[in-house]
Parts: C-alpha cells; structure tokens; sequence
C-alpha cells in the first residue's frame, strides 16, 4: 500500500460504504453532546420514534449555559435553565456512557472534558455539535464539528454522510522561545494562511516545535484549526499521547490497553506520504501574537502596530480592515502595546486546561491586577482542571493578584451565561474567536495566549510577557 | 425538509466578506429548543439599533436603516449575494435555520466555510459557489437595478441573471437527489443499517476496547 496521511489512515478505517459520487458513510465511535445543539436533534428522534444507535457513543456535559459563580442559586436565566434542563431530560430518556450534567464534578468545557474522562482516544472519530470538536485531533482522533441536523443522523444510524477533504501539512520546525505558547503558534498560522485557508482541508500539524508540544498545547493548536477553516486539526500519536491517555477513567485497561496502544502507535502520516499544500515555518520567527481586529486573521505579535487601510489595496480587505478598526475604536499604526485593556477572560475550550492556568499563575505570582482593570474572570475549564489547580495553589495566587476564581463553563468564550462584554470594553482574552459581538454586544476582543492575557491584567495594557 | 427545484428570487447584497455564524444569528437567541422562529432576529446585531434578547417583540424593536436588510427595495429577497467565507465560525445550524426562516431559499458566494456549507444542504436552503469575478458582476448589477432577481435552477445546475446569462454551479450527486426531493437523510442512511452494523462487528473484532 502507498504511503498515507493520518487523515487517510482515519479516514479509510471509517467508511461504511462510498457511493459514486465519492459520498462516504462514516462510522462515528463518539458523540460528544451540550445542551446548545442537542435540543432539537433529540425532538427529531423523538417525533420519528427513533432510538439511538449506539447508546454507549454518547458523553454529554452542560457548558455553553451554566453559570459560573453562585451554583447555589442554580441557572437564573429561564431560559438557559430550560434548555439545560431539557437536556438533563433527554440523557434520561435516551441514556448516555456517561453524563456530566451541571454542578457535578465532572462537568466541563465539553472539549476539556472529553479528554480529561479518556472518552476522547486516538484513532476514534469524535463529532460533536460545536465547532472546537477540532480540538480533539490533538490525539490522533478524526474529530469535527457538526450541526444539529448531524448530530440527529449521528444519534439515529452512528454514521455521517460525509466527503473526504483534503489533507494540509503545517509543519513548524525549531525550537519555540520562551514564553511562546501553542496559542501564538496558533494564531501565527492563521495570520500566515487566513481564516479561509484551511476550507476544505484537514490540517495535520507536525514538525519539532509541534512534537515539543505538550498535549495541552496540542489541543489549544488544534482546536484553533477551525479558525482557520480546517474542520479538523490533526496531531499524530506519540509517547506524549499515550502517556497523556492512561489510566483515564474510560481508556482501556489491562489486555485491551495493550492491544490499543500497539494499533495507537501507528496512527502518524506514513514516510513519504503526499499533502495537497504544504505551509512550512520557523519556531523561531513566532513572537506572542496579539489580534488587532474582528477576525482571528488579524492579528500581529507584541512588536507590532494596528494596520493601516489605506495601504491596502485589495478593496473587499480594505472596507474589512476599515470596518473592523472602527468596531475595535483603534487607531491605524497604534502600537499594540499601547493598547490599554478593560477586562481579561482566562478560559475557554482553547485555553483553561491545567497547562493555562499555571502560566496565568505564574504570570500573576506576586503582582497585582492593574488599577485600570476593570475585572480579570479565569474560568477553568472543568471541574477537575478546578480541583487540581486549587490543588496546586493556584486559586490563591489568582485572588492574590485580585482575579476572580471562577467555576467552570464556556463563560466569556461566547457569553451565553451572564459573563460578558458590556459596549465599548476592551478584553483580553484567550478565547478562540474575536468576532464583532461574540463576547457581548459591542465588546471588543483581542485574542492572546493565557500568559499575555495575565501580563495584561498586571500592566493594564497589552505587554511582552517576556519582558515582564 | 423542504424540496429545492427551482427558484426565482429577489436578490439581496451583503457586501462583507467573512460574515460569520455569530453575526447571523447571535448567541442569545441558541438558548431556544426549537428549529424555527429565528428569522426575525437573522443578522439581530447589524439590523436592529438596539440590543436584542429572545422573547422581545421584534416588530416593535428600532431597525438600523443603514442595514442592506432593511433597505426597502430587498423586503421579500429569496437570494443572498454575499462575500468570501459566508458563515465561518461556529458549527451552530441557528444560522441556515435563520436565513431559512427568514425567507432565503439561495445563498451565493465565492466561497462558504465547511459547516455552514453543510448544514445548509439540511434545510432546503442552497448555498451556490460561483467565481469571485462573477459575484463580483452580479454584485455591480443588483445595485444598479432595483428589483433584480436570479433565477436558480438545480436540476440544470444554473443561475441565470435577467439579461439571460447562465453560470453553471457545482454540486454533489448524492446531496442534489436529496434537495430535489427533499429527502430524509437518515430514513436514506437507515435503509443502509445491514452494512451499518456488518462494519461494527469487524470492528468490534479488530479493536475491541472501544467497545468495551
């Protein structure tokens, strides 16, 4: 057999059958489910008196809605409740491997969670209703997101009606300065090759820098894979990945570990094997990215300036780059470190694993949140990431520089729950998306990596967390 | 869902590119169960002057006449002309489930994000890539001539503007058989459910602990 990718190899040990025309049913091995997708999938099986497929597919949290602080009081929004609510329903009605539902310990950030628990596992395909299901590739596992139509297909035939995409090496080769996170390198690839340049293809992402990843920075890269348009990033299987998986509570144990990990090691792209496109960059040339605008594409490092319209010549890019400047109230050629910030959020599918916080905390140790911050939120993404970063101390250390310690959830991500932007405030975040309104209605976004996001909080404007 | 055969419509320009799921249908208004009723809150934060939330009477909500929707002449438009990667951003199907209840049975750009693109083809609303110079023109032409339409035919794979010029478009076999029709995509994929459970059982032999 010819050299394959890792997204061939997965993608061939998938299909149930191909039709002429190149449409694949694929085999789905987890279904990852929240309460913002599932609603109406559940009430389609419902109308059609359809079971599910394969009950023991399906790991379901609520995150998207939860609040996070005060648990005591429960949800306050009628409605956020009854959705959270409604699928507290549905996972009793149709059943469930496991159910993290609201305020239980296990609750998270579906994405956070699902590795977290060893429901994630290399070689599986993993679909969920959310678009950060990019995440989990980081294992060597073929996962994307998908609508709420697909996710009633996925829970009524444990298929999708699927294309193959493309494949697209990224390859970043050299050792990452200190202080460059997976979330620069992020970013710097979707300011190289645009939110676009990934439609249509999976990206796998290989090279040194990317094996010197640890698996936290693996899912923070992959998880932003969507933001460059790749429904799927792909990390192939090493040490790290099978170090990172056992014992979880659901990967296999005993004889079936074994025979897992032997199949496991072979999921890497094959010497030779061909890409469509490859990207190649240096670890070297990536400094701590800061975004300027109202796309993940906009963005440039901590030496930077906010660009100016008027030396672009493509028009569509010019009234994009004009009306983004005008939303954010920025300035062509400001430097960004001159940029003052009102609020932090340190969290999300993207950055609130353990990993995160400690180079938040480490950040903060000692210091003090600046005066002309308003508010510094870190939200953890579960409740086991919570657990064990009290654990360490580093609640402490958080509320000691005058941040708020949080309970987990998607939070600020995308302000569903009440934690969100008011018009006009400048947050730093480490979130995934800086679209115009995604953190509340008028608030301004600027995505960076959870320790530049701390810098923030301590200077009160954008800083090089290297110089700090 | 919905049969797509034909299609006449008054075509309607958003000239922004990389409009994404956030900007058609904000995330106050995913808290809902149901499938319908997003339409008057498509593009809430660009069409109305004030801040929308779920369960507000919109009719009676200050609109942004600034706002290509809201411009009299695109009132009834069954067509969205639109720029380069429409509908980037999140997998949330509350988007063609807008433009759909809306009143929008095309969307035509030079280029969709992947999600968007499929979760389109699930509710009878068809998105047409055309070339970048085409959109382009039909740009240029629909703001020059109030009332124009486009008329799309799927079972010919075309658009044709009023001057009679035709564009053939792409799109797969398998997905053109369930809009023409439309169709059940899982009472299709369940005719299949013999090879469905033929696969897991090799499956279950080969790699039994995702089984266990």
């Amino acid at each position: 057999m010819s050299a394959q990718t890792l997204y061939d190899k997965l993608w061939a040990s998938h299909v149930v059958r191909e039709e002429d025309d190149g449409t694949v049913l694929l085999y789905i091995d987890r279904h990852l489910v929240h309460e913002v997708t599932s609603p109406q999938a559940f009430e389609g099986l419902k109308m059609a008196q359809r079971p599910l497929w394969r009950v023991s597919s399906i790991v379901a949290t609520a995150d998207h809605n939860t609040p996070t602080d005060h648990w005591e009081d429960g949800i306050k929004d009628p409605v956020s409740r009854q959705q959270v609510e409604t699928l507290d329903a549905n996972i009793k009605a149709f059943g469930a491997l496991a159910y993290f539902p609201f305020r239980d310990r296990g609750q998270g950030i579906v994405h956070v969670m699902g590795p977290e628990q060893g429901a994630t596992l290399p070689g599986m395909t993993v679909v969920c209703g959310d678009s950060h299901t990019s995440t989990h590739g980081a294992f060597g596992a073929l996962a994307h997101g998908i609508g709420t139509s697909e996710v009633e297909h996925v829970m009524a035939t444990q298929c999708l009606v699927a294309k193959k995409s493309r494949n697209m090496l990224v390859r970043v080769e050299g050792d990452l300065g200190t202080g460059v996170t997976a979330k620069d390198v992020a970013l710097a690839i979707i300011g190289r090759i645009g939110t676009a340049g990934g439609t249509g293809y999976a990206i796998e992402f290989g090279g040194s820098a990317i094996r010197s990843l640890s698996i936290e920075g693996r899912m923070t890269l992959c998880n932003m894979a969507i933001e460059a348009g790749a429904r799927s990033g792909l990390v192939g299987v090493d040490e790290k990945t099978i170090a990172y998986v056992k014992d979880r509570p659901f990967a296999p144990k005993g004889e079936l570990w074994d025979k897992a990990v032997a199949y496991w090691q072979t999921l890497h792209s094959d010497e030779g094997a061909r890409f469509d496109t490859v990207v190649e960059m240096r670890a070297e040339d990536i400094r701590p990215q800061v975004t300027w605008g109202t796309s993940p594409e906009m963005v440039t490092d901590i030496g930077g300036r906010v660009p100016d319209p008027a030396r672009e010549s493509d028009p569509v890019r010019k009234a994009s780059i004009e009306r983004a400047l005008t939303y954010m109230g920025l300035v062509p050629d400001t430097p960004i470190s001159e940029i003052p910030v009102d609020i932090v959020f340190i969290g999300s599918c993207t950055n609130s694993r353990i990993e995160d916080l400690r180079a938040a905390a480490e950040v903060a140790r000692g210091r003090r949140k600046a005066e002309s911050v308003e508010r510094v939120l870190v939200v953890p993404g579960s409740g086991l990431v919570k657990a064990q970063a009290e654990a360490e101390g580093l609640d402490k250390v958080f509320i000691e520089a005058g941040f708020e310690w949080r309970e987990p959830g998607c939070s600020m991500c995308l302000a569903m729950n009440a934690d969100r932007l008011q018009p006009g405030q400048r947050c730093a975040s480490t979130s995934n998306r800086n679209f115009e309104g995604r953190q509340g209605q008028g608030g301004r976004t600027h995505l960076v990596s959870p320790a530049m996001a701390a810098a923030a909080a301590v200077t009160g404007r954008f800083v090089d967390v290297r110089a700090l | 869902m919905k049969a797509f055969t034909t299609l006449d419509g008054l075509v309607c320009p958003l000239d922004r590119a990389n409009v994404d799921t956030d900007a058609i249908i904000p995330k106050q208004f995913l808290k809902s169960i149901k499938r319908s009723g997003f339409g008057p809150n498509l593009f809430d934060e660009w069409r109305y002057l004030d801040h929308g939330e779920p369960g507000m009477d919109n009719s009676r909500r200050p609109v942004n006449p600034q706002f290509v929707l809201n411009f009299p002449r695109y009132h009834g438009a069954q067509v969205l002309l639109a720029r380069e990667n429409f509908g980037c951003g999140s997998s949330r199907e509350h988007a063609p489930w807008a433009l759909e209840d809306y009143g929008f049975r095309a969307v035509i750009a030079p280029s969709f994000a992947d999600i968007f693109f499929n979760n389109c083809y699930k509710n009878g609303l068809l998105p047409i890539v055309l070339p970048a110079d085409v959109v382009d023109r039909l740009f240029a032409e629909c703001e020059a001539s109030e009332g124009y339409r486009l008329t799309v035919d799927l079972a010919a794979q075309t658009v044709t503007t009023p001057a009679g010029e035709v564009f053939g478009f792409e799109i797969t076999a398998h997905r053109k058989h369930c809009l023409l029709n439309g169709l059940d995509e899982i009472g299709l994929t369940l005719q299949h459910a013999d090879e469905i459970r033929a696969y897991e059982a090799r499956r279950r032999a080969e790699q039994p602990w995702l089984f266990a």
